[in-house]
């Protein structure tokens, strides 16, 4: 007995050693590379692609739901396969419901392209899972509006890593027979929270205290917040709290649209921040629900085409981005998942023709109100250089305390 | 020599797959839980800091921890609770000719889809649902919702050993504790339990491990409530590393567990 013990232990510490050693050659390739410094972090040496080559037959997209529609949800729904028809690339899409959910899939390389918002993309660019895009083989990239190119979340020094695809906010969700009168402030998930008594939902990623950090950075000043991704200790520690006692009244968090859409529904969840599409897909099952920008503006999205380093179908990537930013797919896209358009002429090509109007898609004013989904880092990003920031790795701590505790 | 070489053809690859599959997959959980992330790309560093482990002692993983046990717990005492009487009813009031159906009828939910049964839950418990309308009232999401999920998903895997148990019994140790004077309690006590034992600690191994490492379930009908395997799943995305932290921990729970079954002597003799 006893030696079959010992001769068991032998044979896991073998295993754990090959393991060790399995793992200790894989993940060297990434971090080699120049060491190029921007804003705080290195970007690996990647060349872009000097010009396409013949279409390799197939593509594999990872999108946000509702961005990749090819008829199969609803087949009045559809933008892909025309470009599959035309272009002799197969699609297949991968939906992911968080951007750290899009990170994570990207980097097992089986993906081809990814919609990235702006708290994926340099996280992708620094790990050189993306590689640097050729806006010349992209030739939709003239028409898209100059307010989004060059970017800090899609360039680094000058060097485009994607093509926008289009911008919005999240929005306050409600039940239109619950929740009365309409509101038209965030208090109704914080301060006001208790009124829907165990009935709220929230957003399932940690980049959800952001939206708490807007709320402060509109009720209490004294705290100082002037960017909610650029939070110190003590910003980060009152969102947190304004989090906690919220979560008394949390039914489920989601990050599964298709979950919230059912919440809704059945009338589990009366209130919670949410996406255009989220309200659109919910009313049309007849949901009794509105989604409204409350007053003290709202975080929301900037996102991004990226094409994957590690791609083995890099031309039907090229050609899959240059439709999907294309006027006509483009403005598809914008009014289905509702967002505004980063194609100049899509805002001629929308069914309802106000749609650029009612997005904002012109409107830089009112997006200087919508904070962008950005990453965290310790170089605070509103500026201020005599306090270290939190970064991404602190959230993400507090954040799954917050979820466990 | 050459029986030797033909049994090691036999038993080469089953090993090979136990030891590559099962126990490498262990152990590169294992491994990778003293790695630690890039704090800007997330990415997995590897490495060998204790910081993932230091970290479990928070006060909020050990709740989970607690909690986790508990529930697995929770499920195992009431899968007990109903599979002795039901495995009693099957093996000894059923008749003989009706017993196949009867086990037939504990298999048949086992061959619906996980997924369904869950969201059938899910159904059940929301507010308006079945047993809003029937009962007026309902636990709603959230632990009780789990512990009532999770037991009804893995009762079978308590009837069926218990059922087992009591049909190998022999009805002549029944008749003697009668003979003897022993009162039904009595014959339950003495006779029944300890001949059961081993088919129910079998049946425990199914249910205590299988509700511990749950997610599916839970974040279908938990509402925010989270469980080891939740907290898994949250931090696979987030921090893989730490992830690999909770999943060791879970794993050390199903050997201390076995271990403490072995003691028992209960499995010798099943």
């Amino acid at each position: 007995m006893r030696k079959a013990t010992t001769v068991r232990i032998g044979a896991i510490a073998a295993t754990a050693a090959l393991a060790l050693a399995a793992c200790g050659g894989g993940d060297s390739g990434t971090s080699s590379g120049s060491a190029t410094d921007a804003g705080g972090f290195k970007v690996p040496d990647l060349t872009q692609l000097d010009k396409l080559g013949s279409p390799e037959g197939k593509v594999s997209v990872l999108a946000w739901p509702g961005y990749v529609e090819d008829g199969s949800n609803d087949p009045k729904v559809d933008w892909v396969s025309d470009f599959e028809k035309e272009s002799g690339c197969q699609v297949t899409v991968k939906t992911f419901g968080t951007s750290d959910e899009a990170v994570k899939l990207m980097r097992t390389g089986q993906y081809d392209v990814v919609s990235a918002s702006g708290d994926a993309t340099l996280r992708l660019i620094a790990a050189g899972d993306v590689e640097p895009m050729n806006t010349a083989l992209v030739p939709n990239y003239a028409d898209i509006f100059e307010s989004l190119k060059n970017k800090p979340w899609n360039s680094v020094r000058g060097q485009m890593y994607g093509i926008p695809h289009g911008r919005g906010a999240n929005l306050l969700m409600y039940n239109t027979d619950k929740v009365k009168p309409a509101p038209d402030s965030w208090s109704l998930v914080w301060d006001k929270a208790g009124a829907q008594k165990g009935k709220l939902t929230a957003y399932d990623s940690p980049i959800y205290i952001a939206d708490a950090a807007l709320y402060l950075m509109a009720t209490q000043p004294d705290l100082g917040i002037k960017d909610p991704y650029a939070l110190d200790e003590k910003q980060l520690a009152a969102a947190v709290d304004l989090l906690k006692s919220q979560k008394e009244n949390v039914s489920e968090y989601w990050s599964d649209y298709l979950k919230e859409i059912q919440a809704f529904k059945a009338g589990s969840v009366t209130a919670g921040t949410s996406w255009q599409v989220i309200a659109n897909v919910a009313k049309a099952e007849k949901a009794p629900v509105e989604a409204v920008l409350p007053k003290e503006g709202s975080t929301g999205w900037s996102d991004t085409w990226m094409l994957s380093a590690k791609s083995k179908s890099k031309t039907c990537g090229y050609k899959f981005i240059d439709h999907i930013v294309s006027p006509k797919a483009n403005a598809a896209i914008a009014e289905y998942f509702g967002e505004a358009p980063a194609n100049k002429k899509a805002c001629a090509e929308t069914a309802d023709k106000n749609h650029c109007t009612t997005f904002h898609a012109e409107d830089e004013d009112y997006f200087s109100k919508v904070h962008f989904w950005n990453t965290p880092i310790t170089a605070c990003l509103d500026g201020r250089t005599d306090v270290k920031c939190t970064d991404y790795a602190q959230w993400t701590k507090a954040w799954t305390e917050l979820r466990n505790s | 020599m050459k029986r030797r070489s033909s049994l090691g053809a036999l038993l080469g690859p089953p090993l090979l797959w136990l030891v590559v599959a099962y126990l490498g997959a262990l152990a590169s959980i294992f491994v990778t839980a003293f790695f630690t992330t890039d704090t800007f790309t997330n990415a997995v560093v590897p490495g060998f800091s204790l910081d993932n482990f230091r970290e479990l002692f928070k006060p909020a993983y050990l709740h989970i921890i607690g909690r986790t046990i508990g529930i697995a717990a929770a499920v195992t005492v009431l899968c007990i609770l109903i599979a002795v009487p039901f495995g009693f009813f099957m093996a000894r009031v059923v008749p003989r000719r009706w017993q196949s159906v009867a086990v037939a009828a504990v298999m048949v939910p086992l061959w619906a889809s996980y997924l369904v049964k869950a969201y059938a839950w899910r159904a059940m418990l929301q507010q308006g649902g079945v047993l809003d309308s029937a009962f007026g009232g309902t636990p709603g999401f959230g632990f009780a919702a789990v512990i009532l999920t999770l037991t009804y998903l893995w009762l079978p895997y308590m009837i069926l050993p218990v059922y087992t148990g009591f049909e190998r019994m022999p009805e002549s140790h029944l008749e003697a504790s009668a003979d003897l004077g022993g009162r039904p309690w009595m014959t339950f006590r003495r006779i029944l339990m300890p001949a059961l034992l081993p088919s129910v600690v079998a049946g425990t191994i199914f249910t205590f491990s299988l509700s511990l490492g749950d997610y599916i379930a839970v974040s279908i009908v938990g509402g925010k409530l989270q469980m080891l395997g939740t907290a898994v799943l949250q931090n696979y995305t987030l921090n893989l590393p730490f992830a690999a932290a909770l999943g060791s921990v879970s794993a050390l729970i199903m050997l201390l567990y076995l271990t403490a079954v072995r003691r028992t002597g209960a499995l010798d003799n099943l």
